[in-house]
């Protein structure tokens, strides 16, 4: 939803936190659950984080989460998918030039980024995403990744 | 045999070859030697035809013969559909004009543009502009599918890594990697403005060489985006371009504002043109102004033309504007001019 998306670029600092103190403790529930479960464990994953995170950042499970690392706002729901934004063509008011009802996604990034502890990630390199991934879940990724890098 | 019979040798033979690479250079262009000699660089862009004419496309590019250092070939700018950059940059290159090819995302993904890198490597092109591109509602096709398999970003990483790694983004390893000059574009003139020179840096650490900016019609906002840029070294680091164009009335401008974001007019412009006599002249004189105090900002290492519909006057901008100095560019009916 528009509207809470909007909120939780305004919560950034608030949302950076609840993910950096659950992210241990999710990592360590669904490699438990994982190793019970297999591959069945898919499914439901992807449909709660499907849920949660579209519900609130409008996510489009792209299946390589940044919101991290771009102040809690979703980059795929910049009409371009631009992954480094943002664009030349944002309107004077800050709102996106191909939906003029829609702020720009990079100024919400940008703006999010400098409440967050961490919000120096934004100037990272985002590489070209990896198209298979779409539909996936990134909380499944987390388990697959060494400690601490995301 | 020494290298300056070589030179010799391949102007009498064939004055449109590829000059040799000098040392630290990365590409064979006019572009990148005017620029890492210090001086001050004009480029402007060709609108490429409707046709599949190639006299059209020199006929165009005739028009800056001897005024500018390179050629941008826009590819389908304002989403709408004209003969390919790729093609454009061609014809240039076989008339002895320095083309830089613009890649836009919108259009091809990942396998497409790699393959346009090596082949505009292979026909001589040897200057590419990264940008995202116009989105497809704004064109003449909006009902054509977008792509945006990469982002600017990624599309400068990515010609980096075949550049200097001498590989495809997959890994795979080339025979013989393209040698272009990176650019891309800025926007120093749109929101998040605190944040534009972040954007740039980003750009810059991802590989980009040169920078050509949107049209600057307001010296105090580009002043306040150079003196960051200065700070953070980033105009050490590449050659930025600032973009200008005459404006044809008040209307035009007006126009220009409503309808292209990203173009930001001051009112203090709009009302020139308005009071003016004859605006297309004064439009041409406010654009040879602004050139002259650009020139004057520190950092700022050239100028970038872009003066859609009104390019016969390109010639007179450049030369009334004196930013070139006493230095003349190739030019095509005189191709030993050039010798910086």
């Amino acid at each position: 939803m528009y509207k809470v998306r909007l909120w939780c670029i305004k919560r950034s600092r608030l949302l950076e936190t609840v993910y950096l103190v659950t992210k241990p403790a999710i990592v360590l529930g669904l490699n438990a659950a994982k190793k019970v479960f297999g591959r069945f464990l898919d499914r439901p994953v992807i449909v709660v984080e499907r849920s949660i995170k579209g519900f609130l950042f409008d996510c489009q499970m792209c299946g390589d989460c940044v919101l991290s690392k771009t102040g809690m706002s979703c980059p795929m729901n910049c009409p371009k998918n631009i992954r480094n934004g943002p664009c030349g063509g944002v309107r004077e008011n800050g709102m996106c030039e191909v939906k003029p009802d829609m702020l720009c996604v990079w100024v919400g990034a940008w703006d999010g980024a400098s409440r967050m502890k961490d919000g120096g990630g934004i100037g990272n390199l985002q590489p070209a995403l990896d198209h298979r991934s779409k539909g996936t879940s990134s909380w499944l990724k987390l388990t697959e990744k060494r400690s601490g890098d995301e | 045999m020494n290298k300056n019979v070589i030179e010799m040798d391949r102007d009498i033979i064939d004055p449109t070859a590829p000059l040799p690479k000098l040392e630290g250079h990365v590409s064979h262009t006019r572009f990148e030697r005017v620029l890492r000699a210090g001086q001050f660089a004009v480029t402007t862009e060709i609108a490429p035809p409707d046709s599949a004419d190639p006299a059209e496309v020199v006929r165009r590019a005739d028009l800056f013969s001897g005024v500018v250092d390179a050629i941008n070939a826009t590819d389908g700018s304002g989403a709408n559909c004209h003969m390919s950059s790729l093609g454009v940059c061609a014809i240039l290159t076989k008339n002895g004009y320095s083309p830089i090819i613009q890649m836009s995302c919108r259009d091809r993904n990942r396998i497409a543009i790699q393959g346009d890198v090596l082949g505009a490597a292979a026909i001589g092109v040897g200057s590419v502009l990264c940008l995202s591109g116009d989105d497809v509602s704004v064109g003449d096709h909006p009902e054509a599918k977008p792509v945006f398999d990469l982002d600017s970003i990624s599309l400068i990483k990515t010609i980096k890594t075949m550049r200097d790694k001498g590989q495809f983004l997959s890994g795979r390893k080339l025979d013989k990697p393209p040698s272009q000059f990176i650019g891309s574009t800025i926007n120093p003139f749109a929101p998040p403005l605190k944040n534009r020179v972040d954007q740039l840096a980003k750009k810059i650490d991802a590989g980009a060489e040169f920078i050509q900016t949107q049209y600057c019609f307001d010296i105090e906002m580009l002043q306040s985006f150079m003196t960051q840029a200065v700070d953070k070294g980033l105009t050490e680091r590449a050659f930025i371009l600032v973009g200008t164009g005459p404006l044809a009335s008040a209307r035009t401008a007006r126009w220009l504002r409503k309808n292209i974001p990203g173009i930001h007019i001051p009112d203090a412009i709009v009302d020139r043109l308005e009071g003016a006599e004859n605006p297309r002249l004064e439009g041409r004189k406010i654009c040879i102004e602004l050139m002259a105090r650009i020139k004057e900002i520190e950092g700022v290492k050239g100028v970038h033309v872009m003066a859609y519909k009104q390019e016969i006057h390109v010639k007179s901008i450049i030369l009334e504007s004196k930013v070139l100095g006493d230095r003349q560019p190739w030019a095509r009916s005189n191709p030993k001019v050039f010798r910086n």
